[in-house]
């Protein structure tokens, strides 16, 4: 942290910068609200100045109410912790512990109390009028949370300026864009995606957790969207709806999980005069790079290349970054490295070369990526190994046309009489029913006669 | 698990809609075939555990193979798709 720091811009400078045209705008369902209502306003129940170096969460049920604070936050809060919409508030104490969180700020205020030991304030909709910001700037930490951890939720501390940039290669930055995200806003995705729009100056429509995929293209095709992005499991599920039609963006984006040649195809068909791009990024590892030549994979010349902004290595079969987009820490953990010495983070993503062309192949510590939901094999063979008639499991995964992935076991069983096996799966999968996440449960249980364990004793994994 | 032998692949896979569906606690709509496979009550995952049952009870996962295959919308594409794929 340095404070104060008046060079970098404010999240609020960049909106300001744009001019605040009329059009300007965030949407929901609920409606849109012009930034320009943040010029003189706040939706902040609290004074800015109450908030200012200290460490905020941002807890909110709606995508509108945590973008509006993170504009107003940016500069004046320590550090702004932006909580993913599954977040349980049982979670909420650690992350206040591991943060140092003086502030919670939620639209549903009334939900949190009694379940934290730190303030709670309320912000969203409508905004009031609002005393000038205070003229110092904090170089704000933004804490974002890494996907799919188990246990405690992992935070890794990025700042404004290390989520805007460099613009890295083949990104798109064609006015004037109408944005949209099928990601949450507060994921790194879909920040990226609203960072893009707030600097632009350009409206935006934020999806909902439980709107209908079909719903969404419809406002979506309301709103005119003419930029926007999702994971590939994002776009199977929207390619496979009536209302896409009611879409005709002219710039499409994928990131989060591995784009094959199906699903690029497949945009291109349904949007023809679109410019389809698939990305590389990681919370903690940034934006790598966007790839825009139709193709799954990227050119293996990207990799060393010397004056890039982002450099990459392929080492050990996954792919490294560095940059100045990188995470700088995780929060509440500083004794865990992020990059190696050299300054580069192993993605953990494997990768293979074949014809000048590096195409992803899984995750190298065997992490399976449903639909964008990152599962932790250990998680569900805990779950599965319960069981006293499993001697042990392998869960995997098994190529999806529609997330990716699905998950899939091998079970071993103990060696004895008076069970079987149609039982036993039937009773592993109540279990799994009941302690697991619907994403994690396996979708097939097979028996199988061992499993391979490898020199230093561990379990055999493949790559999904 | 269904015998493809014995009975259609329309009834096979009208069968594991609602086996998955059951498992999943998922209300289905009527399966007709103009129903936008979407809005049957099935989400993705569903979807994808579908796809994933029919390749070993039918041994067919017209998905495989073919990069040019539209994203089939409606339950009768859906199951079109895979009659064609046996044919």
């Amino acid at each position: 942290m340095k404070m104060p720091n008046p060079d970098p811009p404010t999240l609020w400078d960049l909106v300001q910068k744009t001019g605040l045209p009329a059009e300007f705008s965030l949407s929901d369902s609920h409606g849109a609200v012009a930034l320009g209502a943040l010029d003189g306003g706040t939706c902040l129940g609290i004074e800015l100045e109450q908030v200012r170096g200290r460490t905020v969460v941002v807890y909110t049920e709606r995508q509108r109410s945590a973008a509006l604070a993170a504009v107003e936050l940016d500069g004046v809060a320590r550090r702004i912790v932006l909580c993913p919409p599954d977040l349980a508030v049982a979670k909420l104490a650690s992350v206040i512990a591991n943060a140092g969180v003086e502030l919670i700020l939620s639209d549903k205020p009334e939900a949190l109390a009694g379940q934290v030991d730190v303030r709670v304030a309320a912000c969203g909709l409508p905004a009031r009028p609002a005393p000038p910001r205070p003229a110092e700037a904090f170089e704000t930490e933004w804490l974002l949370f890494t996907s799919g951890t188990t246990g405690n939720p992992k935070m890794v501390v990025h700042t404004l300026q290390s989520l805007t940039g460099p613009a890295v290669a083949g990104a798109a930055h064609a006015a004037p864009a109408r944005w949209s995200t099928f990601y949450d806003i507060r994921r790194y995705g879909g920040l990226q995606i609203l960072l893009r729009a707030l600097a632009g100056g350009a409206p935006m429509a934020l999806s909902e957790a439980d709107e209908p995929v079909g719903e969404f293209l419809v406002r979506l095709g309301d709103f005119g969207v003419t930029h926007i992005s999702g994971t590939p499991s994002h776009w199977r599920r929207a390619l496979m709806s009536p209302a896409i039609r009611n879409i005709s963006p002219g710039y499409v984006r994928l990131s989060g999980e591995i784009a094959d040649q199906a699903v690029l195809k497949q945009l291109q068909s349904a949007f023809p005069q679109a410019k389809i791009a698939h990305a590389f990024a990681s919370t903690e590892a940034g934006v790598a790079f966007d790839v825009s030549d139709g193709l799954a994979g990227f050119p293996a010349d990207w990799v060393r290349r010397a004056d890039a902004p982002v450099e990459m290595r392929v080492q050990d079969g996954s792919l490294r970054i560095r940059s100045a987009r990188l995470a700088s820490a995780y929060a509440g953990d500083p004794a865990r490295q992020l990059a190696d010495a050299e300054g580069f983070v192993d993605t953990g993503d494997t990768v293979e070369l074949r014809d000048g062309r590096y195409y992803f192949t899984g995750r190298r510590e065997g992490v399976i990526n449903v639909g964008g939901l990152k599962v932790h094999p250990e998680e569900v063979e805990a779950v599965v190994n319960l069981h006293p008639n499993v001697r042990m499991s392998r869960v995997k995964a098994r190529k999806s046309p529609i997330t990716g992935a699905i998950v899939v076991a091998d079970v071993v069983l103990e060696d004895r009489d008076g069970f079987t096996f149609t039982q036993t799966r039937d009773e592993i999968l109540a279990t799994c029913r009941q302690l697991l996440a619907a994403h994690k449960i396996p979708v097939t249980l097979r028996e199988v006669e061992h499993l391979e364990i490898n020199a230093s004793g561990k379990l055999l994994r493949v790559n999904a | 698990m269904s015998d493809s032998t014995d009975i259609s692949i329309r009834e096979t896979i009208i069968g594991e809609i609602h086996r998955i569906a059951a498992l999943h606690n998922k209300t289905l709509a009527a399966l007709t075939d103009s129903l936008p496979l979407l809005e049957s009550g099935l989400d993705s995952l569903c979807i994808a555990v579908l796809v994933a049952s029919l390749d070993d009870a039918l041994e067919i996962d017209p998905f495989s193979d073919d990069d040019e295959l539209a994203f089939p919308v409606t339950l009768g594409d859906f199951i079109q798709l895979y009659e064609d794929a046996e044919s």
